[in-house]
């Protein structure tokens, strides 16, 4: 079996900050990612767009040209990049299934850094499923990796920094926005959080960004509290109601952001300890001040272990790589503490703008309006209303709604459902969240065919 | 009329220059672009008939999370298409509804 003394898992701004820091102190690091080029999400083509789309930097904006850097010190590291591979399986003795060239492989790593970044949380409205109806995260994936734009004026609904991001690259590149249906209100609960978010930044760029959408006279709908996508095979409507009253849209495209959620599907299928986030409503791994986890070798770096964003997803990815570098002897005490104590201050000052991020955009409660018609589980088409009628049979909690309704069991196993039918749980029996619980993940958290399996030793 | 359009007008290093075949029909795509992106870029977005209800869907995530955008790739079946880049003469189909299995 091959091995490695660190591998890291994700090459998104926290793996390639941990994995460039460890390999230039003389790790032996191996990087995972599924994609083709490092970046992860936020910092997605950023290598292409840098040497060959260059111009497009004057609309995807400042915060993604600062990937460039990031990703110029991974190349320059020794750190080994094997990009187009697959992790579908971690083990606590810390081997390590890979896919990669349609051959699975086993790895035994001395340590792992799990930077497998966020996902945006599933947004269960009527209609969610017809074609033309998208994430914001997957439209602005389209615009970095290929310069691609809605043909049609576009409408965005949900809240959150991604979506008025999205919003503002658009009217950059003079992409045309039929509308904005901003969901809920601003609330006066972020107040007490204005400082620190302020100190680090986060409220000037999001000043910044909100002045250009209105300087691009983007219609914005505010107190939007319910939405329907409508169409009969293709989108062809948005019907939406807000405090005032109601409206509905033409167009072809809805992309809809209701903020990100740590992806747990890895930490979850080890699986390592976790905790409910209450004011992220999301599950996370439990980490100490290190990134560790409750298994040996095991740690987590950036929004994996918890939405902080970008830049202090680097911060974090580094004081992971710290801590491994300590724990390997390659780095003393002293030295740790030193280096440790400049990307800690730095991570917390980023971090300390989430709780205003959290309480100006918060989480729309998942159960609350869900009308029984509504599909939760997308792969096997459940609805919201065999959720409840599961529970009203005496269906405890999410792992028998699987059983029960064959939520959770399809390709995706539960990433798009899980929250939400955790939710309805909760809802119909008047359970917490981290009462109710979630979905057990098994390995293989990604599919593999037998053919695959084949090529294991 | 395609849901996404390409913003740079064909030019030197941004030319068409890979042809895919998506059920039957040939369309141009560009090196570097993901399948899902080629047929978001297309004149059907569809990826795929749902497995139970038959309903279409087309790729929703673009980041290998939802599985919405499986489709069948130089003859294997469910392929993530937005984690896939496009290659010259690559053969793809939308996937229909698997059929039901009789007793």
């Amino acid at each position: 079996m091959a091995s490695c003394d660190l591998a890291v898992i994700g090459a998104g701004p926290a793996g390639m900050a941990a994995a460039t820091l460890a390999a230039e102190h003389g790790l032996d690091v191996v990087v995972y990612d599924e994609n083709p080029a490092p970046g992860g999400q936020i910092y997605r083509a950023i290598e292409t767009v840098s040497l060959a789309r260059n111009s497009d930097l004057a609309f995807l904006g400042e915060s993604y040209r600062a990937g460039a850097a990031l990703a110029r010190a991974f190349r320059a590291s020794p750190a080994r990049f094997m990009p187009g591979t697959t992790v579908w399986l971690v083990q606590k003795d810390r081997a390590i299934g890979i896919l990669r060239d349609g051959k699975a492989a086993m790895v035994q790593a001395n340590r792992i850094i799990i930077a497998t970044g966020a996902l945006e949380r599933p947004v269960p409205v009527p209609g969610w499923t017809l074609p033309g109806v998208m994430t914001v995260g997957a439209a602005q994936g389209l615009l970095k990796s290929a310069a691609m734009a809605p043909s049609s004026p576009v409408v965005l609904a949900g809240k959150g920094p991604l979506l008025f991001q999205l919003a503002a690259q658009y009217v950059a590149a003079g992409v045309a926005i039929a509308a904005i249906l901003e969901t809920g209100a601003r609330p006066i609960a972020a107040l007490p959080h204005v400082w620190p978010a302020w100190r680090s930044g986060t409220i000037g760029k999001g000043l910044a960004l909100l002045r250009a959408i209105r300087q691009g006279g983007v219609n914005i709908i505010r107190n939007v509290v319910a939405l329907e996508a409508e169409g009969r095979g293709r989108l062809e409507a948005v019907a939406y109601r807000t405090v005032r009253g109601t409206g509905r849209i033409a167009t072809p495209l809805l992309l809809l952001h209701e903020g990100v959620i740590a992806n747990a599907q890895l930490t979850k299928a080890i699986p390592l300890a976790h905790e409910w986030n209450e004011r992220q409503q999301c599950w996370q791994p439990m980490l100490d001040a290190d990134g560790n986890s409750d298994v040996e070798g095991i740690a987590v770096a950036g929004d994996a272990g918890g939405i902080g964003g970008a830049e202090a997803a680097a911060h974090s990815g580094r004081l992971v790589a710290l801590a491994a570098l300590k724990a390997l002897g390659k780095i003393g005490r002293i030295a740790h503490e030193a280096l440790a104590e400049t990307e800690r201050t730095a991570w917390q000052r980023h971090l300390a703008a989430r709780p205003f991020l959290d309480a100006l955009y918060p989480p729309p409660d998942a159960s609350a309006q869900l009308a029984d018609g509504t599909l939760v589980c997308r792969c096997e088409e459940v609805t919201a209303g065999q959720i409840r009628e599961a529970v009203s049979l005496g269906c405890a909690g999410p792992n028998q709604a699987k059983s029960f309704t064959r939520a959770g069991m399809g390709p995706c196993q539960g990433r798009m459902c899980g929250l939400t039918v955790a939710a309805l749980i909760a809802r119909e029996t008047g359970q917490s969240m981290s009462e109710v619980g979630h979905y057990r993940i098994r390995p293989p958290i990604k599919p593999l065919t037998v053919g695959e399996l084949a090529a294991l030793e | 009329m395609s849901l996404f359009r390409r913003l740079h007008e064909d030019g030197p290093g941004d030319a068409m220059t890979v042809t895919i075949t998506v059920d039957g029909v040939a369309l141009q795509a560009r090196a570097g672009e993901s399948v899902a992106a080629a047929v978001l870029a297309s004149s059907d977005p569809t990826s795929r008939a749902a497995p139970v209800g038959g309903a279409p869907r087309a790729p929703y995530c673009m980041m290998g999370v939802c599985f919405d955008c499986l489709m069948e790739i130089d003859g294997e079946t469910n392929r993530q298409s937005c984690m896939v880049i496009v290659r010259e003469g690559m053969m793809v189909k939308r996937m229909a509804r698997p059929k039901a299995v009789t007793p």
